[in-house]
Formats: C-alpha cells, sequence, structure tokens
C-alpha cells in the first residue's frame, strides 16, 4: 500500500468537505471516504467519531438528529456556518512546499554512503551498508508499485478517484526513481574518481 | 541478474533471444556483450540514460542493424544468418516498429499509411482499406482517417503509427520511445492503447524509454548501462505475460 510522503492529510477537514454535502452519519463518512480515497490508508470508526466530536467541540459541526432507519440509532452531522468558513480558508491555504527534506530513502542512502567513507571499522564483514545495491533494489520496488499503479488506472471502468490516486502516487514513485537513478550515477562517478587516485 | 560477464545459452521458449551482442559505431561501442530474452505476448520495457545502447539493442533485435558480434534468435532461426531478402520479409511481415516521431508518410492520409505494410504484402486495396480502418477504430483516431500526418496531432500520429506497425498482425512490436515528444495525457492514450491491443493479440512488446512512468506498463524492466544489461532479469519467464493476459 503506498502510504504517502511527509505530509498527512488533514482528516477533521476532509471530513468537513464530505460534511459539506448535506448531513451524514459517522459510517457513511467513512464509506465516502475511502471511495473518494482509495489508495489512502483507510479510516478507521473511531478515528472518523474522534474527529466528529473534536469538530462539534470547536463549533466547526453540529449534531443534527438521529436516524435509524431501521437498524440501531445513529447520529447525523452537519457543517456549521464556521465549519464552512474553516473549510474554505483551509483549501485556499497554499501549502508549503517540501519545507523539510525528510524521507525514509534519502536518509539510507546518505548513512550508506557516511558509513562507506568511514572504512570497514565500523560493521562487521558483511553487513556493510552499500548505496549503490540500496537504490537498485529500492528502485526495483518503486518499479514494481508502479505497475500495480498503472494497471489499477488503466483498467477498463477505473474511476476517477482511482485515477487520480494512482496518478497523483504514480507522480511521487517517479520523482523518487528519477532521483535514485541520479544518485546511482552521482555514486559511480564519484566511485571512478577515488578509485582513479 | 545477466551481466557483461555472464552470457547464459539462448533462452527456452524466448520468441526472440539475444546473447553477447556487441555493436560499435566508428570508435563508440554501443553494445558491450548485451543479452535478453523476449518471450510470446511480453511486454519488455528497455529502460537507462542516454547512451547506454537502448536504440542499438532494439535495431539489433528487429533485424534493422546486424550485430558485430553475438546472436539474435527469433524463431528458432539466427538471423545473422539469414539473406537481406528474408530478413526484409520477416521485418514486414513478423515484426512492427514504432519511433518517438516521424514515421509517418507526410504525403499520405493516415488510412493510407496503415494500409500500406499490406499492400506491400500483397493484400488487394479493398481489403486493405477495410482492415486499415478496423486498425484506425482500434486506436481511437477512425474519425482522422482522411487527414495527412501534418494536420493531426502528436498523440494522434503516434496512435496510426501504431495501428500501422500492428496491422500485419505481427509477433512482435519495437517501440523506441514511443511517447517521448507527448505531453503526459497524449502519451497515456498511446500506452494504454498499445499495451490493451498486444495484450489482446499477444504481442511481444520490446519498449524503449528513460521514463519510469512509461516503463511501469511493462510487465518486466531490463536496464542498460555501458552497452550491457545492468538491471532486471535476461531471461524471466514469458509466464509473467500469459498470467496477465487471462
Amino acid at each position: 500500500m503506498y502510504s504517502g510522503y511527509s505530509r498527512r492529510m488533514s482528516t477533521r477537514h476532509v471530513l468537513l468537505g464530505l460534511l459539506a454535502a448535506g448531513p451524514t452519519h459517522g459510517y457513511d463518512l467513512k464509506q465516502q471516504h475511502d471511495a473518494r480515497f482509495p489508495q489512502a490508508r483507510p479510516l478507521a470508526y473511531g478515528q472518523v467519531y474522534t474527529t466528529l466530536q473534536r469538530l462539534v467541540r470547536d463549533g466547526l459541526a453540529a449534531v443534527e438528529g438521529t436516524d435509524s432507519d431501521g437498524g440501531p440509532e445513529r447520529t447525523l452531522y452537519r457543517s456549521t456556518d464556521e465549519g464552512s468558513g474553516e473549510l474554505a480558508r483551509w483549501a485556499e491555504e497554499i501549502t508549503a512546499p517540501a519545507p523539510f527534506v525528510t524521507n525514509e530513502i534519502f536518509a539510507k542512502v546518505v548513512v550508506s554512503i557516511l558509513v562507506a567513507a568511514a572504512g570497514t571499522r565500523t560493521a562487521p564483514e558483511g553487513r556493510k551498508p552499500d548505496a549503490a545495491a540500496h537504490l537498485r533494489a529500492q528502485r526495483a520496488a518503486h518499479m514494481e508499485r508502479m505497475r500495480e499503479l498503472t494497471a489499477l488506472k488503466t483498467a477498463p471502468g477505473a474511476d476517477l478517484s482511482t485515477v487520480l490516486s494512482a496518478d497523483y502516487a504514480l507522480a511521487h514513485l517517479d520523482a523518487d526513481v528519477r532521483w535514485m537513478t541520479t544518485t546511482s550515477a552521482r555514486i559511480d562517478t564519484l566511485t571512478a574518481e577515488v578509485n582513479a587516485i | 541478474m545477466s551481466t557483461r560477464d555472464e552470457q547464459p545459452l539462448p533462452g527456452a521458449g524466448a520468441l526472440i533471444s539475444a546473447r553477447g551482442l556487441r555493436k560499435s559505431y566508428g570508435r563508440t561501442e554501443a553494445l558491450r556483450g548485451a543479452s535478453l530474452d523476449l518471450h510470446e505476448g511480453e511486454i519488455l520495457a528497455v529502460t537507462g540514460a542516454s547512451g547506454s545502447g537502448k536504440s542499438t539493442l532494439l535495431h539489433c533485435l528487429s533485424g534493422i542493424v546486424r550485430p558485430d558480434e553475438g546472436t539474435v534468435t527469433y524463431g528458432g532461426e539466427e538471423l545473422g544468418g539469414l539473406p537481406e531478402g528474408r530478413l526484409s520479409e520477416l521485418r514486414r511481415r513478423d515484426f512492427g516498429v514504432v519511433f518517438q516521431f516521424g514515421q509517418l508518410i507526410p504525403e499520405l492520409t493516415a488510412l493510407d499509411n496503415v494500409a500500406l505494410p499490406l499492400l506491400l504484402a500483397g493484400t488487394r486495396r479493398g481489403e486493405a482499406n477495410e482492415r486499415a480502418g478496423e486498425w484506425l477504430e482500434r486506436f481511437g483516431v477512425r474519425g482522422q482517417a482522411d487527414l495527412r500526418p501534418g494536420g493531426m496531432s502528436g498523440g494522434q500520429s503516434q496512435r496510426v503509427a501504431l495501428a500501422r506497425a500492428l496491422v500485419t498482425g505481427p509477433r512482435a512490436v519495437f517501440a523506441d520511445e514511443p511517447t517521448g515528444a507527448l505531453d503526459t495525457l497524449a502519451g497515456e492514450q498511446v500506452m494504454t492503447a498499445l499495451v490493451h491491443t498486444a495484450r489482446e493479440s499477444a504481442t511481444a512488446v520490446l519498449l524503449i524509454t528513460h521514463d519510469a512512468q512509461v516503463a511501469a506498463y511493462a510487465d518486466r524492466e531490463v536496464g542498460l548501462r555501458d552497452g550491457a544489461v545492468h538491471s532486471g532479469s535476461a531471461q524471466a519467464a514469458g509466464q509473467e505475460a500469459v498470467r496477465r493476459e487471462g
């Protein structure tokens, strides 16, 4: 499952956005969330109800009533004017473009290069981190995921939410692959220069 | 993994099998011992940086260029041992080729461009036009049948080029950066059309690309570096393609 990058989605704003269509109960909100964001981690019911209670506490949502529909009684929630205002503010706010470079692949490669530069005394033989080998293996894993996502979005009848989320994931994985390719080439050049001395 | 130091035997059941290919242009070594297998119905991406030997590999595998050393075997026949006439017949009948751009004949309409390989193979004009029209339909460019290449968008031209490459029912299509000159959405239409059609007709595709998003349409990927296979498996089983087809 593609887990996204350093910035998480704001569950409270996503729920406010779903409430904009009209009063809904927690169960339906969870279903709608998972349908609209098919490659995201599915929302837990507990997280939906906790977030709804906080929205009510902050005046951004209100309890509209209850609805049993033949089954157990369920609480209906609606967005308030304050909630609509907060949603508009959030949607208009420009997201800071990559303010911090924090990514596990990046960290592993940098650390592997540092360990290699420190020589063999830091690790037992056979357990030395190898940045170039790691990049090759990580690239293969990225490509496997990219093949899955491509098959998903080009399958007959794929809906818009699936296509958009696959596009988003593919573009980010592609950026990783480009960085890994460039880094592999830089490591090769660096190694060749060191070996030539 | 296969490297330039290992030259495995021709792959059992491979449609096209290359072993130890070397090719130089003047003092430049474009291929330095490249080996790979393309299986029936498989879509294989060959990736690598500029100058890694991707296009030369495609030219050797498709019989356009003869390697200086090494062998290319197609359906049990070694291409190096074939006279030019037989090689030419293979290229016309069994192989289709698509380049980045500029491959359509500018004076001909889209329909005539697609009908041309059939006419060269001896098909009568009426039947050739009918089949060319069907292939334009499959690639979503039937409406452009009477247009010349200059009157079409890049994406439409590439889909016409794909129709022309597939109209003779080849067993293998060689595509060299087929989306290289297109924007993302036009490239996606071309790749989706190519992959769906190839899977329907169990045509093998060798796809040359430097773009990971394009390579992700393939069943597997082989990376070239300095004229040899550097990553991926030269001999992955063709069963993967067969499984996806089902």
